[in-house]
């Protein structure tokens, strides 16, 4: 047991803890309203916002299985970057047309802005459903990054005692999310994104001076990995796997339940705006983070015997805990693993308030309870709050994790088949209401086909167009399937007269402030 | 242009936003090790250069636009 380490690591955890509950009090507001425990009354300015999307979208999970993944495969693992670039500018055009109509009508969830402007509630309940099935094991995944960090501290124990601290951990996340809601995710973000800022500044210091510096880092990384496979004749190759990768997954960034949890908490349509040029700060964070997966190859900790055992229960993902561990004092190690840790409760504190949300928008109102109070409501998602946390623990805790990150691949995969009714919608309502749903459900089904046939193990499929092979990400493919499908029977339906619907949002409230 | 459409901002800011896109997302023209800086080989630090440049057209869209 590493007592340093752990002293470091229980006394961050015991900060954020006290943090979490005094949220509530934080910009007061009656939790006992959904907008007030769900999105924090939409109060928070440029700062914490940025904090917020920042601490929500670049999960502890990403912090852990990006490197791993650099380690392990090499350069594929940057596609990370190129992602978290063009991420932004989609968002600037998109996003701000969001937070307006969803102020405007007071919408919390996407599928309540589907719900009011295609007046389709089977179509919101197909974009709720899709938003919390995508969700539920993203929040798994999170815990696996704290699991990492605990394991690394020595806590790594068999049974139901070797899941204790991660049982507790995640006890006290449930308890101070259902008293505080969005507040407390929030406020903890901030403490999170400052030790993840300075973890990472002194990791790309002072790791490097140990190895003798970048260019030997990269000199000692073997050739193959260091850049992507050339493709072979008749295959764009890797080429285009990178390439759909990261556009791929710059579309369905923004669809998560919560990051649009997170857009719609901000005070004005200008603080969405101004963050797309300003969020870029953890691309490049995330980018050097990807590069302490290199860094783990150069400082030889594969092959240390104290770190083995680690490696041979965690896999590649256990390469940023060996690097820290290896380069860091036990307390330095000990703040890097809190940090890691403490990122791993925002996300999920703020994906289960946006699945909390979305159900009881979404599912519970208009077909359980048509009639509920405002408080009922409430009450009602901070309930679910706590049995998506219970769910997630158990998945984690009963299922191998294979089966986390392969439902996680697929979660892409199915929230980007949202994107017609939600992005496009928020341009145009062309596309007809039923052509919608028979796209999405096209789509999923092509998605989780493709897949499947990669027998879940990747998302990178190969499609062959006329003698050519084209792999690419099996997201973007089924969207393009899902495209064509809607328009093709917006047509239709159109021609057959199929009733359209009323438009409950107006021209102007797009662009309102 | 009248003072007030040069206020508000033309539209035609948000094409800056294309370029981003076309400088990660061409794979070929990037996956190489020369040129190096100091040692970084070119795959690495023209995609971090990018961080930069993207985020200050999306700077300028945001305030042209504003």
């Amino acid at each position: 047991m590493n007592w340093t380490a752990l002293t470091v690591f229980i006394l961050l955890f015991a900060v954020v803890t006290v943090l979490g509950f005094v949220a509530a009090r934080w910009r007061r507001g009656d939790l006992n309203q959904l907008h007030e425990w769900g999105l924090a009354g939409r109060r928070f300015g440029t700062v914490v916002t940025w904090f917020l999307l920042g601490g929500d979208l670049y999960t502890a999970y990403t912090f852990i299985a990006v490197p791993a993944l650099m380690f392990g495969a090499g350069a594929i693992g940057l596609f990370a970057l190129p992602y978290t670039i063009v991420v932004y500018p989609f968002v600037l055009m998109v996003f701000p047309r969001l937070w307006s109509v969803a102020h405007k009508r007071g919408y919390i969830t996407g599928a309540d802005f589907v719900h009011g402007r295609y007046d389709s509630p089977a179509l919101a309940l197909l974009i709720a459903l899709t938003g919390i099935l995508a969700t539920m094991p993203y929040i798994a995944l999170q815990l696996v990054g704290i699991q990492v960090v605990i394991g690394a501290m020595g806590f790594n124990g068999t049974g139901w005692v070797g899941d204790l601290p991660l049982i507790i951990a995640f006890a006290i996340l449930a308890a101070y999310t259902y008293t505080s809601g969005l507040r407390a995710p929030a406020i903890i973000a901030v403490v999170k994104d400052t030790l993840i800022y300075i973890t990472v500044i002194a990791a790309v210091i002072i790791i490097p001076e140990q190895l003798g510096g970048y260019g030997h880092i990269f000199a000692s990384i073997p050739a193959k990995k260091l850049l992507l496979a050339t493709p072979p004749a008749g295959s764009w190759g890797a080429y285009s796997a990178y390439g759909t990768l990261a556009f791929g997954s710059a579309l369905t960034l923004f669809l998560y339940p919560h990051s649009v949890t997170g857009v719609l908490s901000a005070s004005s349509r200008k603080v969405i705006r101004r963050n797309t040029a300003l969020l870029p700060a953890y691309t490049f964070l995330l980018g050097l983070i990807a590069l302490l997966g290199y860094m783990a190859i150069v400082s030889g900790v594969r092959d240390m015997p104290q770190y083995a055992p680690y490696f041979k229960q965690y896999g590649p993902n256990f390469a940023v805990p060996a690097l820290m561990l290896h380069s860091f004092p036990a307390w330095f190690a000990g703040f890097a693993f809190g940090a890691i840790a403490i990122g791993a409760l925002v996300p999920a504190a703020i994906m289960s308030i946006a699945a909390a949300n979305l159900f009881t928008r979404n599912i519970y109102r208009p077909y359980v309870q048509p009639n509920c109070t405002e408080k009922q409501e409430a009450s009602m998602a901070k309930l679910v709050s706590l049995v998506v946390k219970v769910g997630a623990l158990a998945f984690v805790i009963f299922l191998p994790l294979k089966y986390a990150i392969q439902l996680q691949l697929l979660g892409g995969v199915w929230i980007i088949q949202t994107l017609p009714a939600l992005v496009i919608g928020l341009f145009s309502r062309w596309l007809h209401r039923w052509a919608l749903v028979l796209g999405w459900a096209v789509g999923m089904a092509s998605g989780t086909w493709m897949v499947a046939k990669l027998h879940f193990a990747g998302t990178v499929y190969p499609l062959h167009i006329d003698g050519l092979v084209v792999p690419g990400y099996a997201a973007l493919y089924a969207l393009v399937i899902n495209l064509v499908v809607a328009a093709v029977f917006t047509v239709v339906f159109n021609a057959l007269g199929v009733a359209r619907g009323k438009d409950h949002t107006a021209g102007v409230d797009y662009e309102s402030e | 242009m009248t003072s007030a459409s040069t206020r508000r901002g033309s539209k035609l800011w948000y094409l800056l936003l294309i370029i981003p896109y076309i400088g990660v997302l061409w794979v070929p023209f990037y996956n190489s090790l020369q040129p190096e800086f100091n040692g970084i080989p070119f795959f690495y630090w023209y995609q971090f250069l990018w961080v930069i440049i993207s985020a200050v057209l999306t700077w300028i869209v945001y305030r042209a636009t504003e």
